[in-house]
């Protein structure tokens, strides 16, 4: 029974474990990516072709056929889909982004980067842009007209420090900037391209006195994004893309870990419930006895199932008990343990996640793999006949 | 007694084969038997002539291959598990060779089993009558003791008082003395058939012990799956 007690413990604290592991990096992800990104952009306007055919005559018989669906590149009128946007309930924030290629001269060197035109107040609702200021400050950009906030990959690259200045040249002009503070997503691309200046510069610097590239999106609950995003779409008229579909390759790797996570968990709880099946299997051959005195008592068949069912249930619940604990303390420890990473997100430690649905789920899994386990030998022990086993003892 | 030499077991014409093909064997030939309320009945012979068969499918543990057992007047032979468990724990009591306690339970809780399936009285009554019965068998000081902590004779007296629990109307043992001493014999006997005639109880028991069954009120022996 012992064995039984430590096979669920382990698999449901392994389950725990694992679990909150894979979930916590795939949340983090999904955290570092809204707050950079957002939960979703509009941006091209779309425009719907059509192929008509009239009938001659003066009649007004007309076949449409739909063609397809053409792309104008950005927003004309950011205002009016900003307004428009607000008129949907999910969305907290819309932000217009003015989006261009550029080249960064440094005193040390020159990078290709991106500028991103914003209005830096309406950025902040929609980002996580304030909280990932690694140097300087924001209100110093807020203040300075020429100010840029760049990525530190790009800042180190250019070595280049907040109060240094550097030009960016794009569509044959040259503008120089002071780097008023420097950011870090975590996520190399961005902070690698990235320079984000306010609207008006960028407006000047890529000669777009009009229009935005896109509107950077966010919703008060995120995963309704690709609903929303159709919605949009349908109404608007502009292409709308969610967070799940931008980052479509990411998630997918993460749900192929959380799947083989998953495959490995199972194995531990099906060795739960085989150190289950062979207990209760080993009991029902000692108890024989047992069962027949229970049995000529006037105990049904039923009662004697109760029991080893209750036996599994007492097993499986000091098993999840300590199961929970195991996985808790456990999932603290991992939490703690030194593991820096950057490139899709930035982190020293492991990152876990605390989920009340993980411990559910770890209970879940280890009664439903216990009871069918336990089902099979309580199953059996009623089916003994006392006078068989009576009679095999006696005699 | 009220209950006296009413009809408590009745059966007629027990047929029982044991094992299979090659190795099957007619254990019990037609056999036919009556118990009354308050008597006390040895059923003797040597071994493998069918007794205890006999006294199994009294009690209701297996099933005849022919013939009707009627126990207080009610046909079980052919009545499904159910039936037979609920009979078993009403009107039969057990006591076995080897005592058959549940060794991880006190005497009390030994004594208090079948008055919790049975689920007549509330568990006040049931411990007060463990407690009576415990002492009647004299082991009102070891009520709590757990059943590796008894005797081989202590044990067989629980096993009495239990098979008294229910006040069932018949009383089935199998050699209840025959792993014991000559004395604890005696005790266990004496107790048996004490307590079952003060209540009213048929007592049917097998034994290899001439002088047990000749203290028996009526003894019929077994040969060859018949009695003679």
């Amino acid at each position: 029974m012992l064995m039984s007690l430590s096979c669920t413990v382990l698999g449901v604290g392994l389950f725990v474990l694992t679990q909150a592991t894979t979930r916590g990096f795939e949340e983090f992800f999904i955290k570092t990516i809204l707050g950079t990104d957002g939960a979703m952009r509009v941006e091209d306007k779309i425009q719907d072709t059509l192929r008509q055919m009239t009938a001659g005559g003066g009649s007004d018989f007309q076949i449409s056929q739909r063609q397809g669906l053409k792309y104008i590149e950005g927003i004309e009128e950011p205002k009016l889909i900003i307004n428009a946007l607000k008129d949907f309930s999910n969305v907290s924030g819309a932000a217009p982004v003015l989006r261009g290629s550029v080249l960064v001269r440094a005193d040390f060197k020159n990078e290709s980067a991106q500028v991103f035109g914003i209005h830096l107040e309406d950025q902040l609702k929609v980002s996580d842009l304030g909280r990932q200021i690694v140097q300087g400050d924001i209100a110093t950009f807020r203040e300075q007209p020429a100010g840029a906030l760049m990525g530190r990959v790009l800042a180190d690259r250019l070595q280049l420090s907040t109060g240094s200045s550097f030009i960016l040249e794009a569509q044959g002009q040259r503008l120089r900037y002071s780097v008023s503070a420097i950011y870090e997503t975590g996520v190399a691309d961005i902070d690698k391209m990235r320079v984000y200046v306010h609207m008006s510069e960028a407006r000047s610097l890529l000669k777009k006195p009009s229009g935005v590239s896109f509107v950077q999106v966010n919703l008060f609950e995120k995963d309704r994004a690709p609903q929303n995003a159709m919605q949009i779409q349908e109404v608007l008229k502009h292409s709308a893309k969610p967070w799940q579909e931008r980052e479509k390759s990411w998630l997918s790797t993460f749900r192929a870990l959380r799947i083989s996570s998953a495959i490995t968990v199972s194995v531990f709880t099906l060795i739960a419930g085989l150190a289950m099946f062979n207990t209760l299997a080993m009991i029902v051959l000692e108890k024989t006895k047992d069962i027949a005195i229970l049995r000529s008592m006037g105990y049904e068949r039923r009662d004697i199932t109760q029991i080893f069912l209750w036996q599994a249930g007492i097993v499986l619940t000091i098993g999840a008990i300590l199961g929970c604990i195991v996985g808790a303390l456990s999932t603290l420890g991992v939490s703690h343990m030194p593991l820096p990473i950057s490139g899709i997100f930035k982190t020293e430690t492991f990152v876990v996640s605390w989920n009340g649905w993980h411990y559910v789920e770890a209970i879940t899994t280890a009664a439903l793999m216990v009871m069918i386990a336990s089902l099979i030998p309580a199953r059996r022990a009623a089916r003994l006949e006392p006078g068989d086993i009576v009679r095999g003892t006696a005699q | 007694m009220a209950f006296t030499n009413e009809l408590a077991l009745r059966c007629d014409g027990l047929h029982r084969y044991l094992g299979q093909d090659d190795a099957r064997v007619h254990v019990l030939k037609g056999v036919s038997f009556e118990a009354r309320r308050g008597e006390v009945y040895a059923i003797v012979g040597p071994s493998g002539c069918g007794k205890s068969t006999l006294l199994y499918l009294l009690g209701l543990l297996d099933r005849p291959d022919g013939g009707e057992i009627e126990i207080n007047g009610q046909m079980m032979s052919t009545s499904d598990d159910i039936a037979r468990t609920d009979a078993r724990c009403e009107h039969i009591g057990f006591v076995f060779q080897f005592h058959f306690l549940m060794l991880e339970f006190s005497a009390l809780d030994n004594v208090m089993m079948p008055m919790r399936k049975l689920g007549r009285l509330s568990q006040q009554e049931m411990v007060e009558r463990a407690h009576y019965l415990l002492s009647s068998v004299g082991l009102g000081e070891k009520t709590h003791r757990l059943g590796t902590q008894l005797s081989g004779g202590e044990q067989q007296r629980v096993a009495v008082a239990r098979a008294l629990a229910n006040q069932p109307s018949i009383i089935l043992a199998d050699e209840p003395t025959g792993n014991l001493d000559v004395k604890n014999s005696g005790l266990v006997f004496d107790l048996l058939t004490r307590l079952a005639k003060e209540n009213g109880q048929a007592v049917v028991l097998v034994t290899h012990n001439p002088e047990i069954a000749a203290r028996c009120d009526f003894t019929r022996p077994m040969r060859d799956g018949l009695f003679v």
